[in-house]
């Protein structure tokens, strides 16, 4: 079948967009052709999404053309790529919760805002159901549908208006092993279509399993291109050694760390860590129920041990209880029911305050918006969980030399930029941010330190050093948890790794060969 | 050192231009109205600042607005928007003005000044109890709450001046005359009352207890970032419940001191309307407290200078109300030009910006953490 | 007790309580519609005033009702438009602009009626009222309800309208998803920021017709402050309606009658202070939020400024 015409759909040519103090897009070129899928692969920061919100017509280019179908174009907004045929599903799924799924996809058709034409949505549902292979109904309300449903829905979106180009940013971060294959799937179906495809993704296995012509991203620019004779010829392992040193040319990291790697290679691994001794786990949570917010899981039934000096893993897909059980360990929310256990003492009662002080820390996933205050500076929020507690503050009143002599501290342990305690916390960067958060944490002897996604949007080096530490810490004697969503991190920095779905562990892993097979099995299986 | 000054002079001129636009624009009102803008602000001054009599009136009109001012502040920089504050205010005038004739006899001048205000205080830490729990338990929006809760205060503080606080005197509803006495002693031999001295010892208070106590640094917090304080370990529910209350206490203050010091007694249906009003005031002075006591002291001149002015000119004294909602509409625009510049709104804490339900999402990790303005 | 129920009384009550909805229906269903779309107007009251002001001069100018109510409308409509510059296009924090609004409008428009009309102190005829053939024979409704000035009709039909509006079409669609997600409302391609503008300018068409009813028909003047909280009551109606408009007249009426229990009291001769009843709306609106309180639902992008790239 005659998958390619001669001249690509879409052609980018000289792309450059730049932020306040970042070159996010290079003079970038790219070729984009019908029936096929182009992966552009990168890390994170890399210019990809910037570069698809360009084509989605988010933002205009600083400089460059765009052209499609031979013509030069123009996309000033949203509105003119969907007119143009170019669908695109973003990362953060976009759409409205409280509305059906009939409503999310037609939204914005009408411009002129007149009368729903409901029976037509009803036809257009019905022949992009069968393609995707959809089981839900278009009256479903999508705040209760699944992840892996939301997503069709939204690629139902895109190609609602006789979409010529789909656009999927990073699509598979969420999804289970079984919706992963799915996707594979109705790609190739709508591969057949005669669809253009491109594929954002900063995991090295799936550009190269789903990907035709892959190109790949590195701060901006682009630095390497794989032609689908290159993808479909050759053995993966050579393509991931080629495509590894694209990436990152002479300074060639620990290829685990740098870009997700798919399997065997980092099965061998899982930490090598002391026996653990007799006595009560550091920190325990037993029998802990939690009702949760409207769009949250909660917790049924959560049991947990977590051994000093070893550290527990938590996988699953994002949004399964993680965060709740989190919360309940640092004292941040109450169980309905059940127990935490600190060592011998049931905590259950103890607020954040008293556990923080009693050696329990919790590195959250959201630096910005919960770990810190971005009009304080550095220096009041390395205090802020010792609020009131001498010597930074003296019968209520504030210490300012002790709080800034320990802020020093931290920030010159820890390596943060610019190394200014009365800098306002916002003017610096993630990593650094996550730098302070982790060094106020993990100071003053932690016991106990719960790590929310740690490394998520973290630039390699940064991840790196947090890794180290995490490591650091349980061999020091503490106990870890750390909760993630990338496997072969994972597999690197754990002894066990339990599996959450649901609000439930649906099981624990050692971590001894082979143990990601049996991780991912845990995630899929009901 | 440098940069301190450069800051303290950009905050000036931050106070200063939405004034000055406002002024402007009142003249403007004037003009079209067919009176002297020049006539009317030079009446202003003479009366408000220049003239000794007026002056007096100026800083004694102050205590109440401070105090008010002092409420304010607390409750705004926990990012809870009081909006209650007539209700407050009224209420504790009402009980000062109701319950003072009748200490008097038993306890002296001085014990019962003291009592009486303690009680007004804690009316009005009691009024905000009912926003306060339905917000801190139930994430109920304050903004309506505190706003009836207003309301009713005042339907409630004339019901009891027209009931059980009445006077046996004949004639218009009101309670006893406090006699000049037993009010607020004045400094030397101006007719300023004591209550100065009050209102201002407030504001020092609240901005220290702001600036340099554990207490102001938990408040801030929750109004900086609430899912931050919680995080923190905050006891959310009690800091909010409290803050209202000390917020109210300090306003119904005020209306003590304002029938202690000023009036002697509650007429039915009084009513200054302070509470919309000192809004403005404290966010021109970007929530510091002492910025703000400045301001007030300023705006008392424009007050009592005003409502003489506007007599001379014939027109109503309302034209003041103009006045401060234009200085709060240009004080928004001006942040707007300041924020375009630094990417970060200033003048209101983020916990104020209502997020009913709902939080900004992180934007991009990898890039510095700034918000981006909005660029369309 | 029993004299309580006597058809005067109920008459009375719901007349009176009909004629005290009706400002608020009108300002709680355009608040409503632009709280749906993300924007919280605290200015309404300044609206309403505006409007009940604008729409007194120009029945007293030109003698016509219904010239009146435009009036007011269109001048509603245009206090809307410093919400719509300065929070929707600006990003300026809605409330605080809000509050503004209040201050100024009420100066405003105390200050231009003292210049004009204190000496004079004129007042309007009374509204012509329309009696519905048939149905106003009904005993109490049909005096109450069924006898009014056409706008209550009109009023009726506006609920219809906007229910229709916002389940029914693409535009309303566009509304409700600005005020939930504007995210994904800018992602399909409609401008989140023209969507809330036709929201608030909606929100000071109403604002505006309530004020001007107020004035107009209601109480036949114009005085200072008259709204007298009744804005920020509409707000309440509006969150309580929950987007489903029919919800606004059940809102409206059930406060217009406690705004409107005195007088239909008196009329059999029970004499409660005023105060009392003054309390009892927003009293009413206390209890309400108290029962209520779990089952609030506001849009999740309510006065939550949208800037693409924030997602």
């Amino acid at each position: 079948m005659e998958q390619r015409t001669d001249h690509p759909l879409v052609e980018l040519r000289g792309i450059t967009k730049a932020f306040p103090g970042v070159v996010a897009n290079d003079r970038i070129d790219l070729d984009v052709y019908a029936g096929e899928v182009h992966a552009l692969l990168g890390e994170n920061g890399a210019g990809k999404s910037t570069l698809i919100s360009i084509l989605a017509g988010m933002y205009r280019p600083d400089a460059g053309e765009i052209t499609i179908d031979g013509r030069a174009q123009e996309i000033g907004s949203p509105r003119a790529a969907i007119g143009l045929g170019i669908g695109t599903v973003y990362q953060h799924l976009t759409l409205v919760p409280t509305l059906s799924v009939l409503e999310n996809l037609m939204l914005g058709i009408d411009a002129r805002g007149g009368r729903l034409d409901l029976a037509k949505a009803h036809a257009r549902f019905d022949e992009l159901a069968e393609v995707l292979g959809v089981t839900f109904s278009p009256d479903a309300t999508v705040g209760r549908l699944a992840l892996g449903q939301r997503q069709q829905v939204e690629i139902m979106k895109a190609l609602w208006r006789e979409s010529r180009v789909l656009v999927l940013d990073e699509p598979t971060s969420m999804l289970t092993p079984q919706d992963y294959d799915d996707l594979r799937l109705y790609l190739e179906r709508l591969k057949a279509d005669g669809l253009a495809v491109i594929l954002i993704t900063h995991k090295l296995h799936e550009a190269i399993e789903m990907g035709d012509r892959v190109s790949i991203l590195r701060s901006g620019r682009k630095v390497g291109s794989l032609e689908p004779g290159d993808v479909h010829g050759r053995s993966e392992d050579e393509l991931r050694g080629t495509i590894v040193e694209m990436m990152f040319g002479d300074a060639t990291p620990d290829v685990e760390s740098a870009v997700e790697v798919s399997g065997a290679e980092a099965s061998a691994g899982g930490r090598r860590s002391p026996v653990a001794n007799g006595g009560p786990p550091a920190l325990a949570v037993r029998d802990v129920e939690l009702q949760g917010e409207p769009q949250e899981v909660g917790l049924r039934g959560v049991t947990l041990e977590l051994p000093a000096g070893q550290v527990t893993g938590i996988a699953g897909v994002d949004g399964n209880g993680q965060r709740e059980l989190a919360e309940v360990m640092a004292g941040q929310r109450r169980p309905d029911r059940g127990s935490v256990f600190l060592g011998d003492d049931d905590v259950t009662r103890l607020g954040v305050a008293e556990r923080y002080q009693r050696g329990v820390r919790y590195v959250t996933d959201d630096r910005i918006g919960e770990g810190t205050v971005a009009s304080f500076d550095v220096a009041m929020n390395a205090v802020l969980k010792r609020v009131g507690e001498p010597p930074f503050w003296k019968r209520g009143r504030v210490n300012r030399r002790a709080i800034e002599r320990y802020a020093q501290e931290l920030i010159e342990d820890y390596d943060v930029r610019p190394p200014d305690v009365n800098a306002r916390i916002a003017t610096l960067s993630g990593g650094n941010i996550q730098k302070l958060v982790l060094a106020r944490e993990l100071s003053l002897s932690p016991k106990v330190v719960v790590f929310n996604k740690p490394t998520y949007g973290l630039d390699v080096r940064t991840a790196e050093f947090v890794r180290d530490k995490i490591t650091e810490l349980a061999d020091g004697g503490a106990a870890a948890l750390l909760i993630s969503t990338e496997i072969e991190e994972l597999i690197a920095l754990c002894d066990r790794i339990a599996v959450m779905s649901r609000g439930a562990i649906t099981g624990v892993v050692d971590n001894d060969g082979g143990a990601e097979e049996r991780v991912g099995e845990l995630m899929v299986s009901r | 050192m440098r940069a301190h000054a450069g800051r303290a002079g950009e905050a000036i001129v931050a106070v200063l231009i939405p004034a000055l636009l406002a002024l402007i624009a009142t003249g403007l009102l004037l003009v079209i109205l067919g009176r002297d803008p020049i006539q009317f602000y030079s009446d202003m001054l003479e009366r408000g600042l220049l003239e000794w009599p007026g002056f007096q009136e100026s800083v004694i009109r102050m205590s109440p607005l401070l105090l008010i001012a002092a409420g304010l502040i607390i409750a705004f920089r926990a990012g809870l928007w009081n909006l209650g504050a007539d209700g407050q205010f009224l209420l504790g005038a009402a009980f000062a003005a109701g319950l003072a004739p009748s200490f008097v006899g038993a306890l002296g001048s001085t014990l019962t000044l003291v009592v009486v205000m303690a009680i007004a205080t804690v009316v009005g830490a009691l009024w905000t109890v009912v926003p306060a729990v339905l917000r801190a338990w139930y994430g109920v929006n304050e903004i309506i709450t505190t706003l009836m809760m207003s309301f009713i205060g005042i339907a409630v503080a004339n019901v009891l001046v027209k009931g059980p606080f009445r006077t046996d005197v004949g004639g218009v509803a009101r309670t006893d005359t406090l006699p000049l006495d037993d009010r607020l002693p004045l400094l030397g031999d101006t007719q300023i009352n004591a209550g100065i001295i009050i209102a201002v010892v407030a504001i020092v208070a609240v901005h220290l207890v702001m600036t340099r106590t554990s207490v102001g640094f938990r408040l801030r917090m929750l109004g900086e970032n609430p899912r931050a304080a919680d995080h923190a370990g905050l006891h959310t529910k009690r800091v909010i419940v409290l803050t209202f209350m000390a917020s109210g206490g300090l306003i119904a203050l005020g209306g003590a001191v304002e029938i202690l010091g000023i009036w002697g007694s509650f007429r039915a249906d009084f009513n200054p309307a302070f509470g919309l009003i000192v809004i403005p005031l404290v966010f021109l002075a970007r929530l510091n407290a002492i910025a703000s006591g400045f301001l007030v002291a300023a705006f008392a001149v424009i007050q009592i200078g005003g409502e003489s002015a506007a007599r001379k000119s014939d027109v109503s004294s309302d034209i003041l109300l103009a006045l401060v909602g234009l200085i709060l509409l240009f004080m928004a625009v001006t942040e707007w030009v300041r924020a375009r510049r630094s990417a970060r709104p200033l003048y209101l804490s983020p916990g104020l910006a209502e997020t009913i339900g709902a939080s900004p999402a992180a934007t991009d990790e990898s890039r510095p953490a700034q918000p981006s303005v909005g660029t369309g | 007790m029993e004299d309580l129920f006597t058809e005067t009384f109920l008459t009375a009550l719901v007349a009176g309580g009909v004629l005290a909805a009706m400002p608020l229906l009108f300002a709680g269903l355009g608040e409503m519609v632009s709280e749906q779309a993300g924007v919280l107007n605290v200015g309404l009251e300044g609206m309403m005033l505006a409007g009940a002001y604008g729409a007194f001069v120009i029945a007293i100018e030109t003698g016509s009702t219904w010239l009146g109510l435009a009036a007011g409308m269109a001048i509603g409509a245009l206090v809307s438009l410093v919400m719509v510059l300065l929070c929707v296009r600006m990003k300026l924090d809605q409330i605080v602009i809000g509050i503004g609004i209040v201050l100024v409008a009420e100066g405003i428009t105390s200050l231009l009626f003292d210049a004009k009309y204190a000496a004079s102190r004129p007042r309007l005829p009374a509204a012509p009222e329309w009696a519905v053939p048939g149905f106003s024979e009904i005993p109490v409704l049909g005096e109450s309800i069924f006898t009014q000035h056409p706008i209550v009709y009109i009023g009726v039909g506006l609920v219809i309208a906007v229910h229709y509006l916002l389940r029914r079409t693409s535009a309303g669609l566009s509304l409700r998803a600005a005020g939930e997600k504007p995210a994904a409302l800018d992602a399909a391609g409609v401008n989140v920021d023209r969507t809330r503008t036709w929201a608030t300018i909606g929100a000071g068409l109403g604002a505006g017709l309530g004020g001007a009813y107020l004035s107009v028909i209601a109480a036949g003047t114009f005085t200072p402050f008259m709204t007298q909280g009744q804005g920020f009551i509409a707000i309440v109606i509006a969150m309580l309606a929950r987007g489903t408009a029919p919800w606004t007249i059940v809102g409206a009426l059930l406060f217009g009658m406690s705004l409107s229990v005195a007088t239909a009291l008196q009329l059999v001769g029970i004499q409660i202070s005023t105060d009392y009843v003054q309390m009892l709306p927003f009293i009413a609106v206390i209890v309400v939020l108290v029962l209520f309180a779990r089952r609030s639902y506001l849009p999740s992008a309510l006065a939550l400024p949208y800037h693409r790239g924030e997602r």
